[in-house]
């Protein structure tokens, strides 16, 4: 009993060691905002579905830094997206360019629910339109609704 | 059964498009660095850290760039089929050790052989952030004209030596 209630005490301890939180001093607040927006929006290319703020591998870290270094030295957002794209293509960037090989990326779905309202819309006339029958049919329709009205 | 043609036709095409997207290897990034100058670097070498060799003194030649690491598992894999490039003496190798401990990359050379003409060290990995290496280890081959002209993700193994390296090379040399 006493064993078990060690256990369980020590359990308490084993607390998951938190990752390394890197301490960067900014020189401004915008600086900063744009080093956080920068790192959200910057693909990790070692765990491919993560990015650089949320990787923990060795060259996520070093890219960080380097993010940091670039912004430091008065380097834009744009010319720190230009330095990553250069070197590990457009595949880093979780926000796809607008380019002529994104276009169907960006523009695909609104394409697609055009279609869609198209195909909607036609439809829905096609069966609000009244039936074409010629007038020889619609001779026999009401012969025939008559002769039934007459047989009651 | 006309209705049933368009469903089977998009359901043809979705499982054609998915067949596709299984067969590529999302772990294989094209780099947007080939045909580009190969980036510029001068750095120590292992064997002598007060000596420098620099992208410039390689220039007029073709020659491959390997990165490794004493670290690096799948070098270890790979290094047979460099030793084996190396020996057929086509074109110089350098080693671009990355992110390692000058002692463990000399003492891996020693056990295991040494294929580079010279290894240079990158120990910060800001090289490799240069050359857009994200995972160890990686082979460019550089032309005459000094431009990244094939670049290898992962262990050259001996089909990929023979069949994509090697005819680059060959290619290269005319």
């Amino acid at each position: 009993m006493k064993k078990t209630l060690l256990v369980i005490w020590l359990a308490f301890f084993c607390l998951p060691s938190p990752a390394a939180i890197e301490t960067f001093q900014f020189d401004s607040p915008q600086m900063e905002a744009d080093y956080k927006q920068l790192v959200e929006e910057l693909r990790c290319l070692v765990c491919q579905n993560q990015n650089l703020a949320g990787s923990d591998a060795d060259l996520a870290r070093d890219l960080r830094h380097e993010t940091y270094e670039m912004l430091q030295q008065g380097k834009t957002k744009q010319q720190v997206i230009d330095f990553m794209v250069a070197r590990y293509g457009e595949f880093v960037l979780y926000r796809p360019r607008f380019e002529t090989s994104t276009y169907l990326l960006w523009l695909g779905p609104f394409l697609l629910l055009v279609v869609v309202l198209v195909a909607v819309v036609r439809r829905m006339r096609a069966s609000a339109r009244p039936a074409d029958v010629d007038a020889a049919t619609l001779a026999e329709a009401r012969q025939l609704l008559e002769s039934d009205e007459s047989k009651q | 059964m006309n209705r049933f043609i368009v469903p089977l036709a998009v359901f043809v095409l979705m499982v054609g498009l998915l067949a596709y997207g299984l067969r590529l290897d999302p772990k294989r990034v094209p780099s947007p660095l080939i045909d580009k100058p190969a980036p510029a670097f001068t750095l120590a070498t292992l064997e002598d850290p007060s000596r420098k060799l620099s992208t410039a003194d390689m220039a007029g030649q073709v020659w491959i760039l390997n990165v490794w690491a004493s670290w690096c598992v799948s070098c270890r894999a790979e290094h047979p089929v460099i030793m084996s490039l190396a020996r057929q003496n086509l074109v110089p190798v350098v080693g671009l050790n990355y992110k390692d401990q000058p002692d463990d990359a000399a003492r891996w050379l020693d056990q295991f052989g040494n294929p580079y003409a010279t290894s240079v060290v990158d120990a910060d990995g800001r090289v490799g952030i240069d050359w857009g290496v994200y995972g160890v280890p990686e082979t460019f081959i550089v032309g005459a004209d000094g431009r990244i002209k094939y670049k290898h993700i992962g262990p050259v193994t001996q089909e990929s030596l023979n069949e994509k390296v090697l005819p680059v090379i060959r290619e290269l040399l005319g």
